[in-house]
């Protein structure tokens, strides 16, 4: 690969795919920054003309924006937080030795899956119903009042179920991460007289750091976008409203492409602060 | 204080039984050294005394004081490892800290304490790196710094040296002699290298399927084989073995002689072959020989002795040097 040629030839031979991911990307990104700026209302006379900033004053001026990031942020954090500290209990229960491993693993991984709707839609109809539901079983068991969980505690709920989904992939991968380690490090800690919860926070935890690192990232990306569940669940209700659900109910449910565009805009630069954020916080685990 | 005593010790994974019940005794400030080929259950004994695989059967006395059920690190021994098992994410410092910090023990002794064996191992400019920046020698030194700070009352060595070059591994090998003559604690040493056996050990237990061949010296092992396994597993090259005619004139069912103590001569002797490839060590010349009948004997000849390939040679086994066996392969 070291000549002209060959190395001309490379740069053909990837143009189509890389022109491909551009377009891919740089389309809709253009496309949402022009709509920002335009007045634009389908149902009603369509595209209006240049609005200047007007859509991201009024995005951001409406009273639902800062509950919404809030909201975003909340879920974020919440999911995250509980999957990688039951993930990494998760993975070391399923590295012992059992029987019926294999089965366990699966069952495990399941969740995983159970498209978000249909997760969302068992959970809501299944579990959390007041009426009909198992919670609400086990409640009047105990003679207490069932909870209305969408509504009383519906941040909890959304935050219950969408951890459902994705612990299978935070305990995945942290079960792989667990079972690199050098079982000799582990003997050699026990006969250092290390117990197990120093042998966990000494040896465990730091050979899972880069591990816990990807999950966090990866569980991020997909985490500020989740929509399915709130828009089966609450519909946005009991503010649950994150701003990726905020967008969608000001270009469709509003018919307000421009509005959204402005919104989708800002989703842009939230989600890019986490990522520095989160860069800066775990990223440096990724070096070495 | 070092003394082990191990009385009808015996561990099976499920129905394979791989150590059947053993006794031995180790005594204080001994160089032990468990020797015998793949598998054999050496590491598995080691692990058995360290505590990091549960008895079968059979109990552990260790200084005196039943041991069988005791945890790892209530034992009071130290164990280095072969792949080192150092802490990667942890500097040289920390690593050879760790001990002493889950002891307990106040940081300033601690520190005193790192210090001398960082001397006494040639680590102390290497204290805060990590083990990744470390060479296998150094690692090495690192995880057997670990053990020393400990002060235990016996090492464990597992296989130390099999993953350093041959010229390391010389230099390790007497580094280790070395710290056992200056701390003088009870030392046992797996290797299936029966070199490292015969130079380091006061007392080498060769194993074989789990059982013990014998217990001896390294010169006692040499000279007085108990039987022919033993025979052939020590000594660099192998002992050869011949059946038949020779053996049968010597009232035994086969007889050994190791190669070093065969006379070469190009007139007449016992037995008479062709020279097959020749080794020139410089100090040493090993030749393969095949003899009339088809078997190959190993010979150790001084540098000196000049043959060709093919050419027709007799040899004649040093009379006092012969051991002889039964049929049963143990010694007459």
């Amino acid at each position: 690969m070291a000549t002209q040629q060959s190395r001309s030839a490379a740069r053909l031979m990837m143009a189509p795919a890389v022109i491909l991911l551009l377009g891919w990307m740089l389309v809709p990104l253009t496309m949402t920054l022009w709509f920002s700026f335009r007045k634009y209302l389908p149902l009603r006379g369509g595209d209006l003309g240049w609005a200047g900033f007007d859509n991201y004053t009024r995005f951001i001026g409406s009273s639902s924006f800062w509950p919404s990031v809030q909201a975003t942020l909340v879920i974020v954090g919440g999911v995250l937080i509980i999957t990688v500290v039951l993930g990494i209990i998760l993975a070391l229960l399923l590295d012992q030795p059992m029987w019926g491993q294999g089965i366990v693993r699966i069952l495990v991984i399941a969740p995983f899956f159970v498209m978000p709707t249909v997760s969302a839609l068992v959970w809501k109809n299944m579990f959390m119903d007041p009426v009909n539901g198992l919670f609400a079983y086990v409640w009047k068991f105990f003679g207490a009042a069932p909870v209305e969980w969408l509504s009383q505690a519906s941040m909890q709920s959304i935050i219950m179920i969408v951890s459902w989904q994705w612990l299978p992939f935070a305990t995945l991968i942290l079960l792989t991460a667990v079972q690199s380690l050098d079982s000799e490090q582990l003997e050699a800690a026990e006969m250092d007289g290390a117990s197990f919860l120093s042998r966990f926070w000494y040896l465990i935890l730091p050979h899972l750091a880069r591990a816990i690192t990807i999950v966090v990232l990866i569980q991020t990306i997909f985490l500020l976008s989740i929509f399915a569940e709130i828009f089966v669940t609450t519909g946005g209700a009991f503010g649950t409203k994150t701003l990726s659900y905020l967008i969608f109910q000001r270009v469709l449910e509003s018919q307000n492409v421009g509005l959204g565009s402005a919104g989708g805009v800002y989703a842009i630069i939230l989600a890019n602060i986490v990522a520095i954020f989160l860069m800066r916080i775990v990223g440096k685990n990724l070096d070495a | 204080m070092g003394s082990i005593k191990l009385s009808k010790v015996s561990k099976s994974f499920g129905d394979v039984e791989v150590i059947p019940p053993l006794d031995l005794e180790i005594n204080d400030g001994e160089f032990v050294v468990f020797v015998g080929p793949s598998g054999c259950g050496k590491s598995t004994l080691l692990r058995l005394i360290a505590g990091l695989e549960d008895l079968t059967s059979g109990a552990i006395e260790i200084d005196g004081t039943d041991a069988t059920n005791a945890t790892p690190a209530k034992r009071g021994l130290a164990m280095v490892f072969q792949s080192y098992a150092l802490y990667p994410h942890m500097s040289v410092r920390k690593n050879i800290n760790f001990p002493l910090k889950m002891a307990g023990m106040d940081q300033a002794e601690a520190d005193k304490r790192i210090n001398a064996a960082a001397k006494v191992l040639n680590l102390t400019d290497y204290l805060d790196r990590r083990p990744g920046q470390l060479s296998g020698g150094q690692r090495q030194r690192v995880a057997i710094g670990r053990a020393i700070v400990r002060e235990p009352s016996a090492f464990l060595f597992d296989e130390p040296l099999s993953n350093l070059d041959a010229a390391l591994r010389v230099n390790m090998r007497l580094e280790i002699c070395d710290l056992h003559k200056t701390l003088t604690t009870t030392m046992i040493y797996v290797t299936h290298d029966q070199v490292e056996a015969m130079t380091m050990a006061d007392k080498i237990v060769v194993l074989h399927d789990g059982y013990i061949e014998q217990v001896g010296s390294p010169l006692e092992l040499y000279e007085r084989p108990v039987n022919k396994f033993v025979a052939g597993f020590i000594g660099s090259p192998k002992m050869n073995f011949v059946s038949g005619a020779s053996a049968q004139k010597r009232n035994a069912d086969s007889i050994g002689i190791r190669p070093e103590h065969l006379d070469v001569s190009a007139e007449s002797g016992e037995w008479s072959g062709t020279v097959g490839v020749s080794e020139h060590l410089g100090s040493d010349t090993f030749l393969h020989v095949k003899l009339d009948d088809g078997s190959m004997i190993n010979v150790r000849a001084s540098g000196d002795l000049k043959v060709e390939y093919g050419e027709k040679i007799f040899l004649n086994p040093q009379e006092d040097r012969v051991h002889k066996f039964d049929a049963q392969g143990l010694s007459i």
